[in-house]
């Protein structure tokens, strides 16, 4: 059992990761057998993987006209779309809450208030401190206009489900494919190979040119970047939406590796001066 | 072994100190402590360790400053902390993949010991001080994970505090009084995040102790000869201080790449649903690290067998100093224990991997047994209607030998191919089974006929080689 001992360690800490990561991929459910699940590169995919903020913008867009109706994004707050990182920073406005954009797309919300003045519930424009409303106050109405199905809560999904930004693409992209002959779906459901059950509540979002889409203004190295507006396709706006959905899961996600790939070098040449005093301190010793 | 101590104070301050609390003097000494010169990196994960145990103190109590433990707002709070509050991605996920961490050393350590026999005399009491400390973090871990109040971890805690309910007599009022209800609620979050912040702080405690038999009774070593001379040993500081940084910088590589680039590969995604009491997952499954105990709960039919049977796993690791009684500590000269080793830790893995999946689901297929999917449709195509009562049975009996199956597609319209072979329930019983053999039996009877190999006569006479057998097996480094 002689091995190279700083090798025992690695190889130990290898089988631990690869036995755990294997476990990390039984999660349960399963696409139907018929529909080949596409895997887009996502530009936030990988070690040096960041944000397409022009995707996200679009996204926000979908999101705006297309989702907000059903869906709440209760745990996303309008300043957060200024922030560093996220899709319409400014780098003029540090502070979100003075971002001109961020101004704009909160003013666009009704939030439900109280009058401070005669304690009347009212319904005002957003400011960026306020969160994303809830489309409908509570859960008893959002079942009630949604045929009894409670809409999730998108501020998560793209982590609430295991390989969640291709999750959420396919199932967007997926209402078309054929359905078995014998499924049978109650009024109410339609038939999508990715969902867990392959019955879901949600009706076909998507179609093509629900959303007119017109070139965004994108920061891009410190510089203003136009970029042009793309075919309004469903494979298109789910790409955006999925892309918007994977920043509102995870916005530190570009901060996080950038100071991963720091922190990593740093520790990698701090173990190998660390092996080298090792060495050193141990080389007349007998062990 | 723990002499008198070398520490002489040289300045006036310095002996002011020594006269009333000795803590320097504990200090030094940690410095000068003679360790066994043949140490390998099996033996840095005990330094290892008491880093993580730091880094979860800390990155927890910075996390329970913004962490607020109600019902309404707990799922809210954790997202605040990784959204807004400034590096609390950073915090949240440290303490995630910390525990894990924790996990993965605290194992290794484990299987350390039980190679190179660190559990038997005179180190019987660091062992059990060792269960001891694993048997809290497992609490600790359990009280955590249910602290985000996501479903996995709602639902993990309701099939875990149920199994108190299976205690006979007791078992209804027990986890009443643990719950604080009749179901997992608010009473239950607020005091689990109580005990979740006292429990470390418990550990912590214990491994004051265990370091302080450890110091009192003398490292092991990988050959299992005590430390004879001075010769054999070299001082703390700086050999093994050297080594424990160098190893601790290799496993913070390891934790930077899952904390930066992994932090939900060793969780469940689940967890990022809020807790629903309406809702059960399809999949209840606890985190890696318990998986193999999971897998030992569900090998049996009974509740309550299956409770006894996973404490049963843990309780026979305190034991162990009394079950395995051979007089050779390192299995590096047991060469047919050493093999029973191997399949134990290779049956350790099959029961994690059991762990995480369905015991229902096959492992692999062997073949195909016809199945009834339609009797109606059978009862149709013979032009009788289906029968009730006592002559279902037959009727069923008559069409199940109607069907013919061609490998895995059923040729007869109202049947179906099922697929038989090894099940994960089979397979979670064979490796439970071994697993308590290999504590219960194998140990004890080796203990009793096997014939070790040669030993070297002294820590230096296995490190010089001086051409005996047993030198060949210590390490060239």
């Amino acid at each position: 059992m002689a091995f190279k001992t700083p090798k025992t360690l690695i190889l130990g800490a290898i089988i631990a990761v690869a036995s755990v990561s294997g476990l990390a991929f039984a999660a349960g459910g399963g696409v139907h057998g018929d529909y080949k699940m596409k895997h887009p590169d996502w530009s936030f995919n990988g070690a040096f993987g960041t944000y397409d903020r022009a995707a996200a913008q679009r996204g926000y867009q979908v999101y705006r006209e297309v989702c907000a109706s059903c869906h709440s994004l209760k745990y996303v707050s309008f300043r957060h779309l200024g922030d560093e990182g996220a899709p319409f920073y400014l780098e003029d406005y540090p502070n979100p809450s003075d971002n001109p954009y961020v101004k704009n797309f909160a003013a666009d919300w009704m939030i439900a208030d109280i009058d401070s003045e005669t304690g009347d519930e009212i319904e005002r424009s957003g400011i960026p401190a306020d969160y994303f409303p809830m489309p409908q106050p509570n859960e008893a109405a959002m079942r009630a206009s949604n045929g009894g199905s409670l809409p999730p809560d998108l501020s998560s999904m793209v982590k609430a489900r295991s390989n969640g930004a291709d999750y959420l693409y396919n199932l967007l992209i997926s209402y078309d494919s054929p359905k078995p002959g014998d499924v049978e779906l109650t009024p109410g459901l339609h038939w999508n190979p990715v969902m867990e059950g392959h019955k879901i509540a949600m009706a076909a979002p998507l179609s093509e040119d629900i959303v007119t889409y017109e070139p965004v203004e994108t920061m891009d190295h410190g510089e203003m970047k136009i970029v042009d507006a793309p075919a309004a396709t469903v494979e298109q706006m789910a790409a955006d939406v999925t892309h918007f959905l994977a920043w509102t899961a995870d916005p530190k996600l570009e901060e996080r590796k950038r100071i991963g790939m720091m922190s990593i070098i740093y520790l990698l040449i701090l173990s190998v001066l660390l092996f080298l005093s090792y060495k050193r301190v141990w080389r007349n010793v007998k062990h | 072994m723990s002499g008198p101590s070398t520490y002489e104070p040289k300045y006036a301050a310095a002996k002011w100190m020594d006269q009333r609390l000795p803590i320097i003097r504990m200090g030094a000494d940690f410095m000068t402590f003679p360790s066994p010169r043949n140490l390998n990196y099996w033996y840095t994960f005990g330094g290892i360790l008491a880093l993580c145990l730091v880094v979860q103190i800390l990155s927890g109590v910075i996390l329970a400053m913004h962490y607020v433990a109600d019902v309404d707002k707990a799922f809210a709070s954790v997202q605040r902390i990784r959204r807004d509050v400034p590096f609390g991605w950073l915090l949240q996920s440290m303490h995630a993949v910390g525990a894990s961490m924790f996990f993965l050393a605290v194992y290794m350590h484990m299987f350390r010991g039980l190679y190179y026999g660190s559990y038997k005399a005179p180190r019987e009491v660091i062992w059990i001080l060792g269960c001891a400390i694993y048997l809290v973090m497992m609490a600790t871990a359990f009280l955590g994970y249910t602290l985000p109040w996501g479903q996995m971890s709602f639902w993990g805690a309701t099939v875990i505090t149920g199994f108190f309910g299976a205690v006979p007599v007791v078992g209804e009022s027990l986890q009443e009084w643990l719950l604080g209800g009749y179901s997992v609620d608010n009473a239950t979050l607020n005091r689990f995040f109580a005990l979740h912040y006292l429990l470390p702080f418990v550990i912590a405690a214990l491994v004051g102790l265990h370091v302080w038999a450890l110091h009192h009774v003398g490292q092991n070593n990988p050959i299992g000869i005590s430390e004879k001379t001075k010769e054999d040993t070299l001082s703390f500081h700086p050999f093994y201080t050297v080594k424990d940084a160098f190893a601790i910088a290799v496993f913070l590589v390891i934790f930077a790449i899952f904390l930066f680039y992994l932090p939900d590969a060793l969780g469940h995604a689940d967890n990022y649903i809020e807790a629903d009491a309406m809702k059960t997952p399809a999949h209840i499954v606890p985190e890696w690290y318990f998986l193999p105990f999971y897998a030992i709960l569900r090998a049996v039919p009974s509740k309550l067998f299956g409770i006894l049977l996973m404490l049963g796993a843990i309780v026979v690791l305190f034991i162990l100093p009394w079950l395995d009684t051979h007089k050779v500590r390192s299995m590096r000269f047991r060469p047919i224990a050493r093999w029973f080793f191997i399949f134990f830790i290779f049956f350790c893995f099959i029961l994690g991997w059991c762990g995480a999946e369905t015991p229902d689901d096959l492992v692999f297929t062997v073949g195909y047994k016809p199945m009834i999917s339609d009797l109606a449709l059978y009862a149709q195509a013979i032009g009788q209607s289906v029968p009730t009562g006592e002559a279902l049975t037959a009727f069923s009996q008559d069409a199940l030998a109607t069907c013919r199956l061609d490998g895995s597609k059923s040729l007869t319209e109202y049947c179906a191919a099922k697929p038989y072979g090894l099940s994960f329930y089979r397979l979670s019983q064979i490796a439970t089974i071994y697993y308590f053999a290999y504590f219960l039996i194998i140990l004890p009877v080796l203990g009793l006929v096997e014939k070790p190999i040669k030993r070297p006569d002294s820590i230096t006479k296995a490190v010089l080689g001086d051409g005996k057998r047993g030198a060949a097996l210590v390490p060239a480094e």
